[in-house]
């Protein structure tokens, strides 16, 4: 039963989600505007006699998690945008070898330092596998602290159940706001799958290897292959999505996280006019809903992407839109959140309406 | 009759990919003699660092992770945390230990991280083809130090001392340099190792074992020669010998004695 809602920030909310969940260890390194994430891990964590360690760097910090993921614990960082970056290595060597882990970015502007407010141009960094190599992971996109909450808490079971990162793709603007929040009970332990290819388990079975080294072309083929048929499989069962008013929709919006809640009220205010708007909201950035995307697209709808970026998530909305459709973009970025009333005026100009 | 002397236990009876000479494959055995007289086989876990050494995880029999380059002391934090009661090595390179992991290696020190370094240092870069290290000699040649370290005029700086580096920081307790040149040297390294693997399990602190070690290949020199240069030029610049030993069983046994 869910408990009563506490009015939250986003970052706590996400920290209390994990430590729900059940994560083992923390890791992290302090970064704006993801620091009353860590704050709230220092406490709850070590207060529970669990792993909190504040890590020398970002770089540190992900491989922390690499070697704890790597012994079966569950185990999460969190960072913001530049961190993330600098993250990316330790990714690609979890993606490489498997380990699950959970990775949350609560974005922030770039590129280089950039600023402070929220921003969505880590879209390309997150869903086209950030570091080097073949590979992709996870992605989810809450639009709310309440989603926040519940995306973290899931994503534990969804890397552990995939073997490999997933990551909390959220903005400064979840990270900061307040919103009522309720959560789901402490995950039971026993409910944890097998990790039998973890090290320090057990004597009784051969030695495990928990690398991503392949000297021999084709047995490292072999390995990609059989990773991206695994990928493929969770392109069939994993993609998330939110849909409102897209039945008569003319015109489909599509966002993600904050500039889809911008995005909804737009809607909104065109449904009041006559303007026959929708908005497509991905929930799962990777996988992204493409088969929805691409019925939507035969469907004879026109698209609008609404980003906190210079548009990114639009190449996706064409790509699986198969050029059948008429894509159109509205983006902010350096730290602005476009107004429902900018979206509106966009709606119009496209609608002529 | 009794078997004195035998292939250890949990180190694999396979051909190394080491070149002829190199130090690698003592250290390696120096580290699972003790392991086997511990009896700790099957609660060892082993981070094996990028660089010749990526490869131990193919002659040890116990379980091991692969990080990035430099990044072995973080790796190895994660999975000490997680598995308090495993025997967890973190085996380095010079180049991985200080050069690029320096950060790492610093700061898993100060926080007294219990679990055990084997640094090994032989001056150079390895498997990339000799390179210069961190802790390349002043005048010694590289590829990158065609003409010899020079600390000043090229800006090449100096060689480190890590042991005497970490000495400082709170969190280390047990730092010791040895040497697998000859004999006497590998067998005081061995029980610098012994001490370090105990006192780990004792959950002490942060420990560490230097050891001086050759590479003839990329020196470009015979085995018994760079056996000699470990001697004449290394040792005289990297002490061998503890360091630093705040361990709370070598205090008892400093007490004992006196009584």
């Amino acid at each position: 039963m869910a408990e009563e809602k506490r009015l939250m920030k986003g970052n706590e909310a996400m920290g209390e989600a994990a430590v729900r969940a059940g994560c083992d260890a923390y890791f992290g390194y302090p970064i704006t505007p993801q620091n009353e994430l860590t704050a709230y891990m220092a406490k709850h964590m070590l207060d529970k006699k669990r792993t909190f360690i504040q890590a020398e760097s970002e770089v540190a910090a992900i491989n922390m998690v690499f070697g704890a993921g790597a012994t079966g614990a569950r185990v999460m960082t969190s960072s913001s945008s530049p961190g993330v970056s600098l993250k990316q290595e330790g990714i690609s060597y979890a993606c490489g070898a498997d380990v699950p882990c959970v990775v949350i970015n609560v974005s922030r502007s770039g590129p280089g330092l950039g600023g402070i407010s929220p921003a969505q141009g880590d879209y390309f960094q997150s869903t086209r596998g950030g570091g080097h190599g073949d590979y992709y992971h996870i992605v989810l996109a809450p639009k709310s602290v309440q989603e926040a909450a519940d995306l973290t808490y899931e994503a534990f079971d969804l890397a552990d159940q995939w073997r490999m990162p997933a990551m909390v793709l959220a903005d400064g603007m979840i990270g900061q706001m307040m919103e009522g929040v309720s959560f789901k009970p402490p995950k039971d332990p026993a409910t944890r799958i097998a990790k039998p290819w973890a090290v320090g388990t057990s004597s009784n079975r051969p030695v495990n290897h928990v690398d991503s080294t392949h000297l021999d072309p084709d047995e490292f083929e072999a390995v990609n292959r059989a990773r991206f048929e695994r990928y493929a499989e969770m392109k069939k069962v994993l993609p998330r999505y939110e849909e409102h008013d897209i039945d008569d929709a003319e015109l489909v919006l599509v966002a993600y996280g904050t500039s889809a809640r911008v995005s909804y009220g737009a809607v909104q205010m065109a449904r009041k006019l006559g303007i026959k708007a929708g908005l497509f909201r991905p929930i799962t950035l990777w996988p992204f809903p493409e088969k929805r995307m691409g019925e939507l697209a035969d469907a004879g709808k026109k698209f609008l992407a609404v980003e906190m970026s210079m548009g990114q998530m639009v190449e996706d909305v064409r790509l699986y839109t198969h050029g059948k459709s008429e894509v159109f973009f509205y983006g902010r970025c350096g730290g602005n959140i476009p107004t429902e009333e900018a979206v509106l005026a966009e709606i119009q100009k496209i609608l002529k309406k | 009759m009794e078997l004195t002397y035998g292939h250890p236990k949990s180190l694999l009876p396979i051909q190394t990919k080491y070149c002829p000479g190199c130090g690698h494959g003592v250290i390696h055995r120096l580290i699972t003699e003790v392991i086997d007289e511990m009896g700790v086989q099957d609660h060892s876990i082993i981070l094996n660092p990028v660089g010749c050494s990526i490869w131990a995880s193919l002659y040890f029999d116990f379980d091991s992770v692969q990080v990035p380059h430099g990044r072995t002391p973080a790796g190895a934090t994660g999975v000490k945390r997680m598995k308090p009661d495993h025997l967890v090595i973190c085996y380095q390179g010079d180049g991985d230990l200080a050069a690029i992991g320096t950060a790492e290696i610093v700061h898993a020190a100060n926080r007294g991280e219990k679990f055990t370094t084997i640094f090994v240092n032989n001056a150079i870069y390895g498997m990339t083809g000799g390179q210069m290290a961190p802790t390349t000699l002043v005048g010694q040649k590289a590829t990158t130090a065609p003409y010899g370290r020079d600390p000043i005029g090229a800006g090449m700086g100096y060689p480190i001392r890590v042991c005497e580096m970490l000495e400082t920081l709170g969190g280390s307790k047990y730092l010791a340099r040895g040497a697998v040149n000859n004999a006497a040297n590998t067998r005081k390294t061995k029980q610098y190792i012994r001490k370090a693997f105990e006192a780990q399990m004792r959950g002490e602190g942060f420990t560490m074992v230097e050891i001086l070690s050759q590479c003839p290949t990329n020196w470009g020199m015979e085995p018994v020669e760079s056996v000699e240069w470990v001697e004449s030029d290394m040792i005289p610049f990297y002490k061998l010998g503890e360091i630093k030993d705040e361990l709370a069983g070598s205090a008892n046994a400093v007490k004992e004695a006196g009584k």
